[in-house]
């Protein structure tokens, strides 16, 4: 119990100490919630103008895809941040002393979804700008607003273990890059899956990135009118997809993520 | 009921040896090709401070990763204050401090965040973390820097701030490695007596060096390591007894006679001559009268001298003749064997 107990708080006091480093370096937060804002507008007005969606319109549709790029490029700065800290040594600090031994890697992940809520608030702002609206209530906004959160949660653990990994930030970006940028754009994130050839179809339907991305258009309401049903499994219950997802990527890489912390090599 | 016994305990404390806060027997732990440790013991008393020297890569930053649980050995024990560094590691943290080789603070947050951070993370409670951190910023003279990024700080400045995290919890066991590499003569005379008092109180100190005086001045015990395993082991003056004898130590006026210096100095030394520049030192008998004799044999050779004197071996010469090299003075670092080879072809 007591051990839960200050788990907790030492997740709590390393999750501060991201915290304080977010408002020390604001460039690194202007430059986190600008790139989201360029997305949209890049998308919506190059993208927007030549792509047709029948039934609707391409810049409602475009927004959840957005989100969902983004959020999973934003895995990254949990990458970078633990990596620098190995790299500076701080990690070796933290080894030395009685605290818990999941409570930096936790405290990270946890702190980033920081990064997370304000990208998603400037998205939304941006979206609303260019014209997306929510057209299902309230509630179910909420609740699309929620696992996107949770899968960028998720994504955040895969990259929290690559941080460790990896011998400096600039690794985790480059590694990032090769990995998430496929992942993000063979999807239905900027077109719809069905238009895709079919290798790449196939990827994209079972894509969790495409899952999120579905079932957030769903909760939104931004699935255009007469889009026939989709054929894949995932895409048919994306919510459910991507939850199982999510379960999975944690159950896998926080155990990894906690033991590589045990075993890093130390600073020399 | 407690009370009564803890007088009678302390009184047994004294009869009985005193118990090893820090042991290990036979370290070792290797990268690849290379062996950093090569079957490593040691042994600290409590309320001693071992000093651990060496020269570069001799495994001293390795030796303390592994009794501060940073580093598994591939082979070997050791316990810290009692645990068992693999069997029961977080015993182990709670009872050290560690000012590690590269000072690990975070550039962020300011120094009073830094050390509030550690002490809450060694579970000191809220309040008493923040009189715990703003007490030894004052101890170590950061004061006036406290509330400022930590980025803003000089080397020395970081430096005493990540010592100031080694000390955040009171722990009974101390592990400083090259604590004073960086600072400057008033901070580290400050550090050393932070040292001794903390030592006086109790506590047990293992710190790494590679300046001889600081060994000298504040190690109970020094064991001397090369390529991971022990060379020597001993008090300063037991070392320095090792090997023996006086030194008589030459600077020249002129790089020009230093081949008829040597070639002088070589029929009188009884040990290997040590070369540094202008300057030389050869380990001899006889004392004054050998001086006098090597003085009017360099007087012949017309060699110029600019000082001359005898002096009792120091740490350094121990260092020198037990590892082949300079201990290091200033930052630098002389390899002698290529100078041993030219003063063989000489003689
Ligand atoms: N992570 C590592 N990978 C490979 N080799 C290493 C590593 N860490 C240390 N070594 C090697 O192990 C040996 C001992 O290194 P260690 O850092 O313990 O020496 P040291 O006595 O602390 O030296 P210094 O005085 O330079 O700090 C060296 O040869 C070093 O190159
Ligand atoms: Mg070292």
């Amino acid at each position: 119990m007591d051990n839960i107990k200050f788990a907790l708080a030492d997740g709590v006091v390393i999750a501060k100490r991201n915290v304080i480093k977010i408002k020390r370096v604001p460039e690194l937060l202007v430059s986190v919630l600008i790139s989201p804002i360029i997305f949209v507008l890049l998308f919506a007005y190059v993208f927007g103008s030549s792509i047709e969606i029948q039934g609707g319109s391409y810049r409602e549709f475009l927004i959840s895809g957005i989100f969902a790029m983004n959020l999973t490029f934003s895995a990254t700065l949990t990458g970078a941040g633990l990596a620098e800290d190995m790299q500076k040594g701080i990690i070796d600090r933290f080894r030395s002393l009685p605290m818990s031994r999941s409570a930096v890697v936790f405290g990270r992940t946890g702190s980033d979804v920081i990064y997370n809520v304000l990208s998603l608030i400037i998205m939304s702002i941006t979206g609303f700008v260019v014209g997306w609206r929510i057209h299902n209530g309230l509630g179910k906004a909420i609740l699309g607003f929620g696992l996107l959160l949770l899968f960028a949660y998720a994504m955040s653990w895969i990259m929290a273990y690559v941080g460790l990994l990896v011998p400096s930030p600039e690794v985790v970006s480059n590694a990032s890059f090769m990995v998430i940028f496929p992942l993000s754009f063979i999807a239905n994130t900027f077109v719809p899956a069905e238009n895709l050839p079919t290798p790449l179809r196939v990827f994209a339907e079972w894509n969790p990135v495409s899952s999120v991305t579905q079932a957030s258009r769903e909760f939104f309401g931004n699935i255009p009118i007469g889009t026939p049903d989709p054929t894949a499994w995932p895409l048919q219950n994306p919510a459910v997809y991507t939850v199982i997802w999510v379960a999975i990527i944690i159950a896998i890489f926080a155990p990894l993520a906690v033991r590589r912390y045990k075993l890093a090599p130390t600073k020399s | 009921m407690e009370a009564p016994r803890i007088g009678l305990l302390r009184l047994q404390k004294w009869k009985t040896p005193m118990k090893p806060m820090i042991e290990a027997r036979s370290l070792s732990k290797r990268y690849g090709e290379v062996i950093a440790l090569d079957g490593l013991d040691l042994s600290v008393p409590e309320g001693t401070i071992l000093g651990l020297l060496g020269p570069n890569g001799a495994g001293k930053t390795t030796a303390v990763s592994i009794l501060t649980t940073l580093l598994v050995p591939d082979s070997g024990t050791a316990t810290v204050a009692g645990a068992d560094i693999l069997a029961s590691p977080r015993e182990v943290r709670k009872n050290i401090g560690l000012s590690g080789q590269y000072a690990a603070v975070d550039e962020h947050l300011t120094g009073f965040e830094n050390l509030d951070m550690i002490a809450r993370l060694y579970h000191l409670g809220r309040q008493r973390s923040k009189s715990r951190a703003r007490e030894l910023l004052e101890r170590f003279d950061l004061a006036d820097a406290a509330d400022r990024p930590v980025k803003t700080y000089s080397g020395g400045m970081r430096r005493r701030l990540d010592l100031a995290g080694a000390l955040v919890a009171e722990a009974p066991v101390l592990f400083l490695d090259e604590p004073t590499t960086g600072l400057d003569p008033r901070s580290r005379t400050e550090l050393w007596s932070i040292v001794r008092e903390l030592v006086n109180q109790g506590r047990t100190c293992l710190l790494t060096t590679q300046y001889m005086e600081e060994a000298d001045q504040l190690a109970d015990d020094i064991l001397v390591i090369d390529h991971g395993h022990e060379i020597a082991h001993g008090t300063a003056d037991e070392l320095k007894m090792m090997v023996g004898g006086e030194r008589i130590a030459l600077s020249l006026q002129s790089d020009a006679s230093m081949d008829d210096a040597r070639a002088v100095l070589i029929r009188y030394s009884v040990g290997e001559l040590h070369v540094q520049g202008r300057s030389v030192t050869a380990p001899i008998s006889g004392g004054a009268a050998t001086l006098t004799e090597v003085l009017r044999a360099l007087d012949s050779e017309g060699v110029k001298l600019r000082d001359v004197g005898l002096r009792r071996p120091t740490l350094d010469d121990v260092f020198l003749s037990l590892t082949g090299r300079v201990a290091r003075t200033d930052d630098e670092e002389t390899d002698i064997s290529e100078q041993g080879v030219a003063l063989e072809e000489a003689s």
